[in-house]
């Protein structure tokens, strides 16, 4: 065998035990020693039942709650099978879902233009979060739904609305699971 | 478009720039086998290891032996991947808690050629098709070693480019070494913890079945993992294989914008170190920097056109709020997340095909027509706006013979290059390298665009866009990128075979002609400059080299991208859908 081959081969193995195993590993290590919660998956625990995480959206259909964006993971917030609907803008099928779901929105909201967040499926189908607009626009039926003033409902929402991160990052967002999390505790 | 998204943007340019001298400076030192400040840790192990595999450290190669070094160890590897790939239904306990089955010949195949040649085209779904000891030792391994190959080949094409005379390159198994242990390695440990402190998971755990708030009696099953090793030299080595399906969309890869930031810097920082570690070995700073210069301004037009592209509302949808408000980005936000809004997800995808990263945050297959085209055609352009880890110097010093070559022309001379008469030789290895790309692309696209069982059958959307599909596909394979236009089901027998050819092909039979310049230029006399040399380090230098990119670029892939996103362009704002 060519000394090429002996090296190659043996270099594979040796590096594949380094950063294969070991790196992993010792990474497991340090993250559960420094930062157990979010090693863990930021799971939300509630007596003693994990009901989800912080950072993965979770389906909710009834009026008594926020609802998440759409999603195109598995048959729907599918947490094992993520993905966006991969609909190009110029696929009738896109146009037609997200036209039908705007629709209905506006029959029961007439006059109030839909936040598009809240009409298209995001890019891991699992996205936690919705826009304050969509948020604020969700109030009415959940304040309808739970009796609840819509005052009350909007400094909630407002309570929960994370800013920017250091000021400039990304974009402001609600978490849903933690809003609806807080409105049962409301009562 | 909005002044926030541009400050981001400013910011992060900043920063990225800032990184430059000292990350270059640090890629130097390893590479020259100088002593650093982490010696006392590895160079212990970097002995122990030498020993080990029977290296002996202290004798070069020359750029056939190079070649040869780099060659054998990847068809180890892939090897290697491939087997574990195939064993994994053997696997028990942590290794394998989901209990998930041998991944078939051909999908393996094609992963192992994937991850071997620093591309990480995914056409499985990870969750459900890769254990955890599959992720780690068979998947995660390879965006170590691809990277250190790549860090490795342009380190080898910048010694052949600085010596003269000399029938060596440099040791293969040496530079390998180094950057693995003093580049990869540390930067990943700090940079992974960094992540978890995020929120992205390092676990060994079994998925967890939540119960939910709304309908307890409804599980979800979360996937789970140790994510953030991976995540970490995913980003680091420019690879971009996602440990889960969505990518860095997935909250749990890229959770806050912060994670994003870290993630989008991680991607171009040792390519732009790459441009002082240039200038520096060859003694002239000022030709490293105007390198970066060309780039960066390649890299902001690119962005600019994808931010303004997503920014805009579609043309056939009514009744909805699709401006930017205070409290929400509008645009097109199908396959975005919220919390990275239209700026970070195009900064992202601009970012991640200008570097043959491949990662992505948000779904390019649902970006408007022009906005997904940024993505496509910088790709096209080479992979040399920053590029791959070590993928992205040597691609673009191919760039820079050409426009030396063609400034010789232009004025008549024999052309030099940092004292280096390039000849008919070096000419004849940079322009196979600069045809072997749309060769292979073009080919494999027109083939699978006429076969419809084949091709077509697999596409998720119709008309232009369909076309598109299939070109991103093979454009991204042999740019060895591995983004995709994902609604494209390239998990069939056909794709995965010629995916796989596509990508090797993209990778070592461009690095060939790379190591036989490198080779060519070590044995050449240096001769001194003269009045007519053109000099290097200008900015009429930078933009002759933009030019001759774009062109390059143009002329290839013009008519293959009027055909796709073009079109589909045109025909959508004339209300045609498909």
């Amino acid at each position: 065998m060519h000394p090429i081959w002996k090296t190659s081969i043996l270099f594979t193995v040796v590096t594949a035990v380094l950063f294969g195993l070991g790196y992993p590993l010792v990474m497991t290590g340090l993250a559960h020693l420094l930062l157990q919660r979010q090693a863990d998956g930021s799971l939300i625990l509630h007596d003693g039942q994990v009901i989800g995480s912080a950072l993965i959206a979770q389906s909710f259909t009834s009026n008594r709650y926020f609802h998440p964006r759409p999603s195109a993971a598995g048959n729907g917030y599918d947490a094992q099978n993520s993905g966006g609907s991969n609909l190009a803008q110029s696929n009738a099928t896109l146009v037609k879902r997200i036209q039908g779901d705007i629709d209905k929105l506006a029959a029961q909201n007439p006059g109030k233009p839909v936040p598009i967040d809240m009409v298209t499926t995001s890019g891991s189908g699992l996205d936690p979060d919705i826009t304050p607009d969509n948020a604020y626009y969700q109030i009415d039926r959940v304040a309808a739904a739970r009796g609840i003033a819509p005052e009350k409902l909007r400094r909630l929402v407002a309570d929960h609305t994370e800013g920017r991160q250091l000021g400039f990052l990304g974009e402001p967002r609600v978490n849903v699971l933690e809003l609806n999390m807080a409105l049962d505790g409301l009562r | 478009m909005s002044v926030n998204g541009w400050l981001q943007f400013a910011i992060y340019s900043i920063v990225l720039l800032a990184t430059v001298r000292p990350v270059g400076t640090y890629l130097a030192h390893v590479m020259e086998g100088e002593r650093t400040w982490l010696d006392p840790v590895f160079r212990p192990i970097e002995r122990l290891l030498y020993k080990l595999c029977g290296i002996k450290a202290d004798t070069e190669m020359n750029w056939r032996e190079y070649a040869f070094a780099a060659l054998g160890f990847s068809a180890a590897s892939l090897v290697f991947t491939y087997v574990v790939e195939r064993m994994q239904g053997l696997l028990q306990g942590w290794a394998n808690p989901q209990h998930l089955a041998a991944v078939g010949p051909d999908l393996a195949w094609n992963t192992a050629a994937s991850f071997t040649t620093n591309t990480n085209w995914q056409s499985y779904v990870p969750e459900t098709t890769m254990s955890y000891l599959t992720q780690m030792v068979g998947l995660a391994t390879h965006n170590f070693w691809s990277a250190a190959l790549g860090l490795c080949v342009a380190v080898a094409l910048i010694r052949g480019i600085r010596r003269t005379g000399s029938g060596t390159i440099g040791n293969f198994w040496v530079d390998m070494t180094r950057s693995l242990f003093y580049v990869f390695l540390p930067a990943c440990i700090v940079y992974g913890l960094l992540l978890v402190a995020q929120g992205v998971p390092q676990n060994l755990h079994p998925y967890t079945v939540a119960h939910t708030l709304e309908n307890p009696s409804q599980a979800q099953t979360i996937a789970q993992g140790p994510v953030a090793s991976q995540e970490a030299i995913k980003m680091l080595g420019t690879n971009g294989g996602g440990f889960f399906n969505a990518n860095s969309a997935h909250p749990f890869e890229n959770p806050t914008p912060l994670s994003n930031f870290f993630e989008i810097l991680s991607i171009f920082i040792i390519p732009a170190g790459l441009t002082y570690t240039l200038g520096r070995m060859t003694g002239s700073p000022g030709h490293g920097w105007a390198v970066l210069g060309a780039m960066f301004a390649l890299f902001a037009v690119g962005f600019t056109v994808c931010y303004w592209a997503e920014s805009q509302p579609h043309p056939l949808i009514h009744d909805a709020a699709q401006t930017r408000t205070a409290t929400a980005p509008g645009g097109n936000m199908e396959g975005k997340e919220t919390r990275f809004g239209i700026a970070d997800s195009a900064l992202f995808a601009t970012v991640t095909t200008d570097a043959s990263c491949g990662a992505v945050n948000g779904m390019h297959d649902s970006f408007t027509p022009l906005g997904g085209m940024v993505p496509l055609v910088n790709i096209m352009l080479g992979e040399v706006v920053f590029g791959g880890v070590g993928a992205g110097m040597y691609g673009v010093l191919i760039f820079v013979v050409l426009s030396v070559f063609i400034a010789g022309l232009m004025v008549g001379r024999t052309p030099e290059y940092l004292g280096k008469k390039i000849e008919a030789y070096d000419v004849k290895m940079a322009m196979l390298y600069a045809l072997i790309f749309p060769l292979v692309i073009l080919t494999f696209s027109a083939v699978f665009v006429l076969l419809p069982n084949v091709g077509l059958a697999s596409l998720a959307n119709q008309g232009p866009h369909g076309f598109s599909e299939i070109l991103y596909a093979f454009t991204s394979g042999a740019g060895n990128n591995g983004s995709a236009f994902a609604g494209l089901n390239a998990n069939t027998w056909w794709y995965n075979v010629c995916l796989g050819w596509d990508m090797l092909v993209g990778r070592f039979l461009m690095m060939i002609p790379v190591l036989a310049l490198a080779g060519n230029l070590a044995q050449k006399k240096s001769v001194p400059p003269s009045p007519g040399t053109f000099p290097v380090n200008s900015t009429l230098f930078a933009v002759l080299l933009i030019g001759v990119i774009v062109i390059v670029g143009a002329l290839t892939f013009f008519p293959a991208l009027s055909l796709g996103p073009i079109l589909e362009h045109l025909l959508l704002h004339t209300g045609r859908l498909f």
